[in-house]
């Protein structure tokens, strides 16, 4: 052990300024909050993982015959749930976010600190809710609940998984709830809006969202449980309900969490990139508010959800158009980014390529997204597997590389210590392959009809089913060795020092691992948020 | 945030004009306004409300960020009900062939 | 939940804190209050779009079944209705009047308008109840034991127009009723809660005109809670009484 590594554990930082479990449990430092969501989001990872392992199981061979059909409902059900409720959902904003949004303010922690660790607590207790319920048998609704099967004939346990989503959401409201009064009241002085770093403007954009369209899901999902267990027919059709009016008001909420759960990566990949090309954002203003334009636009479009459900053909002209609109923010980030590295000075550490990867498979999701809003090919392709591959592009392409590439940008920021490079790249294009084998094939799969939600499928179909499968098993490995290297790291890294990469922010000015009040004065702000024209080179070198 | 501190009076004054205007939408209740009971059951509604958010809660005293959040508030339940009601209002409006 | 918890902590008076009920993440009393108001404002947006979803249903239905709900809103009682909404606008009023005492230091007179606000939000609920069961009585609580139709009491259908309806339809208008007022109950229920923990800390002397911020921020939530029945009021009880 080097003295060095003595030094960042004896030097007192926000992990060792107090111990004993009670001191974690019942931390109200934002920065313990954070690791606390590490670990119970990447439990829930695994778990998800576990669901989509016999998905993709089953769909080696054309029959029905690793398990009977209700049970794959489950599996794919419980995989949807967990992935998108108790993964994606809190993943960067409750792990990164919590963390940084504070230092990033030049504040000594987020407004409620209490209410921070209120979250984390809703969050397990919305977790103990599913997982009661997966233990009890699952659920077969789909992770979409639509009525009027999930309110009155499924025969699962419907309402123990909704109660969980429901608290689960609540975590999510004080979350953002949290980051917009921080970012609102607790800027350091000199901090103005458009000196904010680029992971400020994407955490509030998801913060709004978070704030505006969960209470909606939070209501459906107690229509669907009076129904269900008071038998108050809000959606039945037999007291002239509309069924059609449930999918309004869940995607009126489940469309913008897909913005919750990709904006803040957004924000990730605009902080690498800069970083890793020596050069400041290409037109900072434009990526800001386009992150505020996706939160907003995202509000508009969630009937493209329901183009064959029994919309009006009117109304799905509209949202067609709008859902048309709102591509066009991300796509000006996506430019934005490649404009950053042009005649930049690009180096190929771990996060930048993760922001890399991100950016290339982003976009073809997205693409495939404007595949979707069109009306006429909606119809041939809504629920089938040219949907899955889209949203899995998006999600795991783009959402989970983010989060990957944030992690392993902070990483020396929130451990104080540096992981094994060589692995951390291994990984990283591990990842990407074994993602592209997993779910380009799916592309083709539904463009060619296979449904989604079906645990069988003709014989024809099996050989891009099986590339898919192999596929998911590298992707397996690639998450995997994360787990290992990163908490290696923990014991027997190198010391990360203050600013590895060196990259702009208030919190690289701060030491690694942070004091417990983050800055030892609050800091002001004379400077424009990026000056990669003028920071030092990077002072890590892997071994 | 304000340190002002609103007149007892204009308390009052305030809850009157919201009795009086209960008392008003209920006796307008029983007269036959034809198609127009809603929207003014709902215009005397929404006046009772900008009553009581504008005194009661402070909001005429309250800063720029404190008008924001409320009227972003409504604005986003306005594009709950409106794009939805755009869905139902036009379901036999132009049919699938 | 309240945003107001994490204030409690420190109260006026604290002899150890050498701030007060300053928290240390703060540079100011005035951010720390500015702060949570802006924190309570948030919260009620998502309070909006969370009676939203129930307002948009209930619009929904309306328009399309809008014999139905009529008939079926016409067997509520208007002018208990009316009353229960006078009842509410004068808690308003006390809680108004409890913020302005807490403001100007008034310690007895915050007491007492806290204590009437609790009275009236109590009184509130009672009635509730009674109307509540007043509907359990007649049958129109939605579920196996739902009946429109009172066969038993001619001259109330009669009155009512009773055959006229599909009773599906009305049976949505109650289920509505049920969720939309049973909700409003239970915020009101969480309100008599926060406001009983006011009244304790307002006994022990927390509240001064340097901090009362928890007396406003649960007075915006009472005041919330208000304007939710200012809306269901009409929209429940006032459909169609010009028969």
């Amino acid at each position: 052990m080097s003295t060095a590594a003595q030094a960042v554990e004896t030097r007192p930082n926000y992990l060792n300024a107090t111990y004993g479990i009670k001191s974690w449990l019942l931390t109200t430092d934002h920065k313990r909050i954070a690791i606390l969501y590490l670990i119970s989001i990447t439990f829930f990872f695994f778990i998800g993982g576990f669901f989509a392992t016999m998905i993709r199981l089953e769909l080696l061979t054309p029959a029905g015959d690793l398990m009977l059909a209700d049970t794959y409902n489950k599996m794919f059900t419980e995989h949807g749930i967990i992935m998108v409720f108790f993964f994606l959902i809190p993943s960067i904003p409750a792990t990164l976010g919590n963390f940084l949004v504070p230092m990033m303010v030049g504040a000594r922690d987020l407004a409620f600190p209490k209410i921070n660790l209120l979250s984390w607590y809703l969050y397990l207790l919305g977790g103990a809710f599913e997982l009661y319920a997966i233990a009890r048998g699952g659920v077969d609704t789909g992770w979409t609940f639509y009525v009027p099967f999930s309110s009155t004939y499924a025969h699962s346990h419907v309402v123990a998984a909704a109660l969980g989503i429901f608290i689960a959401g609540f975590s999510s409201i004080l979350t953002g709830l949290n980051f917009v009064v921080t970012i609102h009241r607790m800027r350091a002085p000199g901090q103005t809006w458009m000196r904010l770093p680029l992971f400020l403007w994407s955490n509030y954009a998801t913060a709004i969202i978070q704030i505006l369209g969960t209470p909606v899901l939070a209501i459906t999902i107690v229509c669907v449980a009076l129904e269900r267990v008071l038998h108050l027919g809000i959606f039945d059709p037999k007291l002239g309900g509309d069924p059609v009016l449930f999918q309004h008001m869940f995607w009126f909420y489940s469309h913008p969490a897909v913005y919750i759960m990709i904006l803040p990566g957004m924000g990730v990949v605009s902080e690498i990139i800069p970083c890793f090309s020596r050069k400041n954002p290409f037109g900072y203003v434009f990526i800001a508010l386009s992150s505020v334009a996706i939160a907003v636009f995202g509000f508009l479009v969630w009937g493209h959800h329901m183009f064959v459900a029994g919309e009006s053909l009117y109304a799905a002209m509209m949202f067609s158009i709008l859902s048309f609109l709102v591509a066009i923010p991300s796509a000006v980030k996506v430019f934005n980014w490649t404009a950053t590295m042009y005649k930049g000075s690009v180096t190929m550490r771990t996060p930048m390529v993760y922001a890399l990867g991100f950016i290339g498979l982003f976009t073809m999701g997205g693409l495939t997204g404007l595949f979707l809003a069109t009306l006429g090919m909606d119809v041939h392709v809504h629920d089938t597997y040219f949907v899955i591959a889209h949203f899995h592009y998006i999600m795991v392409g783009g959402a989970v590389m983010a989060y990957m590439g944030g992690l392993h940008f902070w990483w020396p920021k929130i451990t104080g210590k540096m992981y094994n490079e060589l692995m951390g790249k291994l990984a990283a294009v591990i990842i990407f392959l074994g993602f592209n084998l997993t779910f380009f094939p799916q592309f083709v799969l539904g463009y060619l009809g296979m449904p989604r939600r079906y645990y069988q499928y003709p014989p024809e179909f099996q050989v891009l089913n099986v590339l898919s499968s192999a596929g998911a098993s590298i992707l397996a490995v690639g998450y995997l060795l994360p787990l290992i290297y990163l908490l290696w790291s923990l014991k027997y890294g190198k010391d990360a020092g203050p600013n590895p990469w060196g990259a702009t922010g208030l919190e690289w000015t701060t030491q690694s691992p942070p004091i417990t009040q983050n800055f030892e004065e609050t800091p002001i702000v004379t400077e424009e948020p990026y000056n990669y024209g003028r920071m030092p080179e990077a002072t890590y070198v892997a071994e | 945030m304000s340190e002002h501190i609103v007149p007892r009076r204009i308390y009052v004054l305030v809850w009157v004009a919201l009795l009086l205007l209960t008392l008003l939408t209920t006796f307008a209740a029983t007269v036959d306004l034809g198609v127009l009971n809603g929207p003014v059951a709902l215009t005397i509604a929404c006046l009772k409300m900008t009553l009581v958010i504008l005194f009661f809660m402070h909001v005429k005293y309250s800063t720029r960020l404190t008008w924001i959040i409320v009227l972003a508030a409504f604005f986003w339940l306005g594009i709950l009900l409106t794009l939805t009601m755009n869905d139902y209002l036009t379901r036999h409006f132009l049919n699938y062939p | 939940m309240s945003q107001s918890d994490n204030l409690a902590t420190m109260p006026a008076h604290a002899a150890a804190g050498n701030h007060g009920p300053l928290q240390h993440h703060f540079e100011s009393l005035e951010q720390q209050r500015d702060a949570s108001s802006v924190g309570m404002w948030v919260f009620l947006t998502t309070e909006i779009m969370f009676f939203g979803g129930l307002f948009l249903g209930y619009l929904v239905y309306r328009l399309s079944h809008f014999a139905a709900f009529a008939a079926a809103s016409s067997t509520l009682n208007m002018d208990i209705g009316a009353g229960n909404t006078i009842v509410l606008i004068c808690s308003s009023l006390t809680m108004a009047l409890s913020v302005h005492a807490a403001a100007v230091g008034k310690r007895k007179t915050l007491l007492w308008m806290l204590g009437l606000t609790m009275f009236l939000g109590l009184v509130f609920l009672g009635v509730k109840g009674y109307e509540w069961h007043e509907k359990y009585v007649e049958h129109h609580i939605p579920g196996p034991n739902f009946v429109w139709h009172e066969e038993n009491n001619p001259a109330l259908a009669a009155e009512r127009h009773a055959a006229d309806v599909n009773p599906g339809e009305t049976e949505l208008f109650f289920s509505f009723y049920f969720a939309m007022t049973g909700m409003h109950a239970f915020h009101m229920v969480i309100g008599e809660g926060l406001l009983a923990w006011l009244f304790f800390k307002a006994w022990k002397g927390a509240f001064t005109p340097a901090y009362n911020t928890p007396v406003e921020n649960i007075g915006l939530y009472w005041h919330f809670v208000d304007i939710v029945w200012i809306f269901l009021f009409p929209l429940l009880y006032l459909i169609d009484r010009h028969h």
